[in-house]
């Protein structure tokens, strides 16, 4: 169990806000940390991993790593963290980069294979590609066979079915190593894919906190589908209302009544829902 | 033309260069730390030691040398030092000048190391900590070894600065042949005697030689920037 009650000031991009957190969570669970961009989510990893200071307490196990008068020290919490931008060591080779972490071959061996880098094991880090590259940061993460994984948006840097691929390896990991993973993400695939519980963060608190189907199923009551957009344009063409809506990066257009019409204004965020109907999926 | 050339008297150069590797190899120890330390810390009195790092570059090397003859003097704690545990003299002697040689070059080490270690990426260092490094194996593992053009820098530029040190060597060390008489001195002393034709030889020679050590670290500075790829790093 890994117990959180943080508080810390931050210069968010909004301004001055305060980062005030409190969580457990379930050892050998995989959360997924979701919020927009300058809500505290990075923050949190850092502070989890004792790269950043902050007021409060966190436990892990019988272990304290913060609290009134002690920090424990990054070196001393037997943690994995890995980077958006991965951040390898780039004067060793792949093998270098794992052994530097522990000089343990058989592990390091038997991570690149998992992964599928035992042929590029000499290769220096610069010469991979960039889905190459994370999945080496995340065999050096799991070389001092961490009891907590941190992740910072991993794959937001990398094309779809690269990301599908390192997220079976994730999976494939977190299973192996019965570790504890919070991981930062934007993409609801990825996180219903890996995750069992998402918490979602704004302007440094908790807003939402849940199995991943409640959290992200945008639903409710006898809905079958809902999407959130953003409306761009009303036109009036005969006697029907059309809304230009725009979800995700689709363009729609739905039909309203005039009073419909009325009560809304371009640039809401709006709802489109619907229940009963036969959706044809090609 | 090789006997004009055996009437030269080469012990100036060999004590510069002597004077200059010493203090390049004792400032690179010290200044590790200090530039390490200053690279990674938040610290307020961080300006305050950066702003003293850098004093030697904007003072006259009268001003560094004037203090240094006290600082050094048999009467100061340091000179007393000196002469009680090692029996010697610190002023127009060369162990005098390798410390004035330290001060005065020390900005030129302590920088580029400082730089070189800021423009690291931090998350790689922070890498190295998570997988349970301490600070000083990081340095040297992770961080030096990304940072070659910025060592070659420093170790080179500090020893070319030494070798060209002339005012503050004059006032602390003197002239004394085969002790403190540096290239820089004797040049000035040629020149003083009227001695033309050596004082052209030898700062032909001193040109020739700063030029080729400057030559070499761009030349090696400009191929890392160019070794992956053509990606500049």
């Amino acid at each position: 169990m890994i117990s959180i009650d943080i508080n810390r000031a931050l210069l968010g991009s909004h301004g001055a806000m305060s980062l005030s957190i409190s969580l457990s969570i379930e050892a050998g669970s995989f959360v997924a940390l979701t919020g927009a961009s300058g809500s505290g989510k990075t923050t949190l990893l850092r502070i989890l991993a004792g790269l950043e200071s902050a007021q409060g307490t966190i436990r892990i196990g019988s272990e304290t790593w913060l609290d009134d008068r002690k920090i424990i020290a990054p070196q001393q919490r037997r943690i994995g963290f890995v980077f958006q931008e991965y951040a390898l060591f780039s004067n060793m080779s792949v093998e270098e980069n794992l052994h530097f972490v522990a000089n343990d071959k058989v592990l390091a061996d038997h991570l690149l294979e998992i992964t599928e880098l035992s042929a590029l094991k000499q290769r220096r880090p610069q010469s991979l590609s960039g889905g190459q590259q994370q999945r080496v940061a995340l065999c050096r993460a799991m070389m001092n066979r961490p009891r907590l994984l941190l992740m910072d948006e991993p794959l937001s840097a990398l094309d779809a079915s690269m990301r599908n691929k390192l997220q079976q390896e994730i999976a494939l990991l977190h299973q192996e190593f019965e570790m504890t993973t919070i991981m930062v993400s934007h993409d609801p695939s990825e996180i219903y894919r890996l995750a069992s519980r998402v918490v979602v963060l704004e302007s440094g608190s908790v807003v939402r906190d849940g199995s991943v189907k409640e959290v992200l199923l945008k639903t409710s009551g006898s809905q079958k589908f809902a999407f959130e957009g953003e409306l761009l344009e009303i036109v009036t063409v005969d006697v029907i209302v059309i809304a230009i809506v725009a979800i995700g990066q689709q363009l729609v257009e739905v039909v309203i009544s005039e009073q419909e019409a009325e009560r809304l204004n371009v640039g809401d965020r709006i709802w489109v829902s619907t229940k009963a109907f036969a959706p044809i999926i090609g | 033309m090789l006997e004009f050339f055996n009437t030269i008297v080469w012990t100036p150069f060999l004590l510069s260069f002597k004077l200059a590797g010493i203090t390049t190899l004792l400032l690179f120890v010290c200044s590790l730390p200090l530039a390490w330390y200053l690279s990674q810390t938040h610290s307020k009195i961080k300006p305050l030691l950066e702003a003293l790092t850098a004093l030697p570059i904007v003072l006259p090397p009268s001003v560094l040398g004037f203090y240094m003859l006290i600082l050094l003097s048999p009467t100061s704690i340091i000179g007393t030092f000196f002469k009680d545990v090692f029996d010697t003299q610190l002023l127009f002697s060369f162990t005098g000048l390798v410390i004035a040689s330290c001060f005065y070059s020390l900005p030129f080490m302590v920088q580029p190391l400082q730089s070189g270690f800021e423009s690291l990426n931090k998350r790689m260092l922070e890498a190295s900590y998570i997988s349970g490094k301490s600070q000083w194996v990081t340095m040297f593992k992770v961080a030096l070894p990304n940072m070659k053009p910025a060592l070659v820098t420093a170790v080179i530029i500090t020893f070319a600065h030494t070798v060209g040190e002339f005012g503050v060597v004059l006032m602390v060390g003197g002239s004394i042949s085969g002790e403190t008489k540096v290239a820089s001195v004797a040049i000035y002393e040629m020149v003083e005697i009227m001695d033309y034709t050596s004082a052209h030889i030898y700062s032909a020679v001193m040109i020739a030689m700063s030029f080729v050590v400057l030559l070499s670290v761009y030349i090696f500075n400009h191929r890392q920037r160019y070794r992956v790829g053509g990606m500049p790093s």
